[in-house]
């Protein structure tokens, strides 16, 4: 063997070196932050000031994208303007500035809403059917076990183009098409798959005594299940239940072919927010960071067990 | 498995291990929590590519659903092989999966190298490095051609600042050369992170007394980065490899809301190639063929990365 002080010299890197890997790596990271920040900044900018030259870091702070995000208007003559009631709040007040008024809400809380509503009842579905396979697959001998866990990780490689045309077929065929329904049970099947192989690692880890003595108190294997492995299993299946949230909350490619209106989510709808004269960048840029910021608040959250959710519980960290 | 097993039982059910009396068997059980699954997934994804397989052998509109269709055998399959057009899409293809996966590699190895070495706040900037990878791909595309706009685009000003190079000389996203690389560009943005992450992992795995071994041996740093580290990394890089490369084959949301796969078809990747002779001509039975294609070669790939995967899992 050899002595302590020799292993540290080449495990452990010198401090110069560790300083200069630093900053490598923060410069790094200040890059690749950059777009996010200035998206932030942006929705917090006038239309104008949002797309000036040179590009302005710093402006007087607005929150005419995010009262332009949430409602819509139209613009009126200045007469009308000047004999309407005093205006009723901030947003009412920045619009009449630029000889529009509001005419209602639009579109984005709905569309939010379908986000939430489909994210959530997806993730509820993919965890409860993912429990229940991940815990048989590791308890109990199913014939054809490695071919069935090969399956169906499989089907979450499927090219979301591809079994989209017969999808939209069965839908079309079963009223599923823009539904909420339909895409929480489309999002299900292709979490579930995530689901089972991420849990299958957690339950795998729960030492089986737990069970056996709950068996030999004469609780059913269903009972031993509910009582000593889900509570275990609880932040691994917290940790599933973020990632398979995350996936439907960010997913694109179903949702543009298979929705167009009252189903519709937040990630189809974003690029078609339109000012007068094009895309309203600031508005943009608002829609983005409320869709982004509960994103980024859970991959904090999680970064422990990020590992394992990419790499379908394989790797450990 | 170490059940209790109840002698009383008939024999039909004794073909598994059983529980105590007044519950299920253990094969019951199994097949009652595992059928759910197994059914949806035959509901929502063997199905469809049933349908898929047979309406691939026609000429099928689904536009013009009341039409009588008839079968065309694999003429679908023969006119995709021979289509100068997808082939083009299949060079775009390869083109943005081999440079993003190149450039991923080298950032996200040599970034994970440089993690490894466990400076001060290393956790926190590592969290930093991967927001990206978590966002979703569309609403990146999207505001990336906010970044990208010409003349008034930060990524036009940060270059032009840089390399004194006129920012309106330049589009990132309606030039003919620079298009094929705003995707790349993208993407390595988005998921050199998770390279990263997989890289850092297999780093870890490597345990000290190797090195304390080749430190024994007077090995150089280069000789032990190339016989130690590199060796040790290589399934985790391998796994890294094959993910994105799958991912990137059957990239559709990021390019179609960055390019829509223009200027012209320029960036026009085969997923986008489906899109449009799918759901805008409308040609479901040739679509449908091309989707089977694009089916058997990501499940190719996926079958090679599943076995990888496992590997790694056995470390």
């Amino acid at each position: 063997m050899i002595g302590k002080s020799t292993a540290h010299s080449v495990v452990e890197a010198s401090a110069v070196s560790r300083a200069l890997s630093g900053t490598v790596v923060v410069l790094y990271a200040l890059i690749t932050i950059t777009p996010l920040l200035w998206i932030f900044l942006t929705s917090f900018k006038t239309p104008s000031d949002s797309v000036a030259y040179p590009p302005k870091v710093l402006s007087e702070p607005t929150v005419e994208g995010y009262c332009n995000l949430f409602t819509f208007h139209s613009r009126q003559d200045p007469d009308y303007i000047a004999h309407l009631p005093p205006p009723t709040g901030r947003c009412d007040l920045l619009a009449r500035s630029r000889g529009m008024v509001i005419a209602g809400a639009s579109k984005t809380p709905g569309r939010l809403v379908n986000s939430v509503v489909i994210g959530f009842g997806s993730t509820f579905l993919s965890v409860f059917l993912g429990t229940l396979a991940a815990y048989a697959f590791s308890r109990f001998r199913v014939p054809g076990k490695d071919d069935l866990l090969f399956f169906i990780l499989s089907t979450r490689f499927m090219p979301p183009i591809a079994v989209a045309i017969p999808i939209y077929l069965m839908y079309r065929q079963l009223g599923l098409l823009d539904t909420a329904v339909g895409m929480i049970l489309l999002y299900t099947a292709v979490n579930v798959s995530l689901a089972v192989w991420l849990l299958k690692g957690f339950i795998d880890e729960i030492p089986r005594e737990y069970e056996e003595a709950a068996l030999v108190d004469g609780y059913t294997r269903i009972q031993a299940f509910i009582k000593t492995v889900l509570p275990q299993a609880a932040t691994g299946i917290a940790a599933t239940a973020v990632f398979c949230l995350i996936f439907a909350w960010n997913e694109y490619a179903f949702a543009v072919l298979l929705t167009s209106g009252t189903a519709q989510t937040m990630p189809p709808f974003i690029p078609f927010i339109i000012g007068e004269g094009g895309q309203d960048w600031p508005a943009v840029a608002a829609a983005t960071t409320l869709f982004v910021v509960p994103i980024l608040c859970f991959t904090i959250l999680l970064r422990k067990q990020l590992l394992r959710g990419i790499t379908f519980g394989a790797v450990r960290k | 498995m170490a059940q209790v097993t109840d002698a009383s039982v008939p024999s039909s059910a004794r073909s598994g291990p059983m529980t105590r009396s007044g519950g299920m068997s253990d094969r019951a059980i199994a097949w009652l929590f595992i059928s759910p699954t197994i059914l949806l997934l035959l509901a929502i994804n063997v199905f469809p590519l049933i349908w898929t397989v047979h309406m691939s052998l026609t000429n099928y509109k689904a536009n013009m659903g009341w039409m009588k269709y008839k079968s065309v055998g694999i003429g679908n399959y023969r006119d995709i092989l021979t289509d100068s057009d997808l082939w083009e899409a299949m060079q775009t293809t390869a083109h943005f999966v081999f440079w993003s996966i190149v450039s991923e590699v080298v950032l996200g190895f040599g970034l994970a190298l440089l993690i490894n070495r466990k400076f001060r706040g290393h956790s926190f900037w590592t969290t930093i490095i991967l927001l990206p990878m978590m966002l979703s791909p569309a609403v990146v595309g999207n505001f990336w051609t906010f970044l990208f706009q010409p003349q008034i685009g930060l990524f036009n000003y940060v270059v032009s600042f840089f390399s004194g190079i006129d920012p309106a000389s330049f589009q990132m996203i309606g030039d003919v050369k620079l298009a094929p690389w705003s995707i790349v560009l993208v993407d390595v943005w988005m998921w050199t992170p998770y390279v990263m992450l997989i890289c850092l992992a297999g780093l870890r795995s490597i345990p000290d007394y190797i090195y304390e071994a080749a430190e024994v041996d007077r090995a150089s740093a280069w000789r032990r980065f190339r016989s130690v580290t590199l060796p040790m990394v290589m399934p985790f890089l391998m796994l890294a490899v094959l993910f994105r490369g799958i991912e990137n084959f059957k990239m559709f949301d990021m390019v179609n809301l960055l390019t829509n796969g223009g200027p012209g078809s320029l960036t026009e990747t085969v997923s986008i190639t489906l899109k449009r002779a799918a759901f805008e001509k409308w040609q479901t039975g040739w679509s449908s063929a091309l989707a089977i294609i694009l089916f058997l070669t990501v499940f190719g790939a996926a079958n090679i990365y599943i076995k990888a995967l496992n590997r790694v899992k056995q470390r």
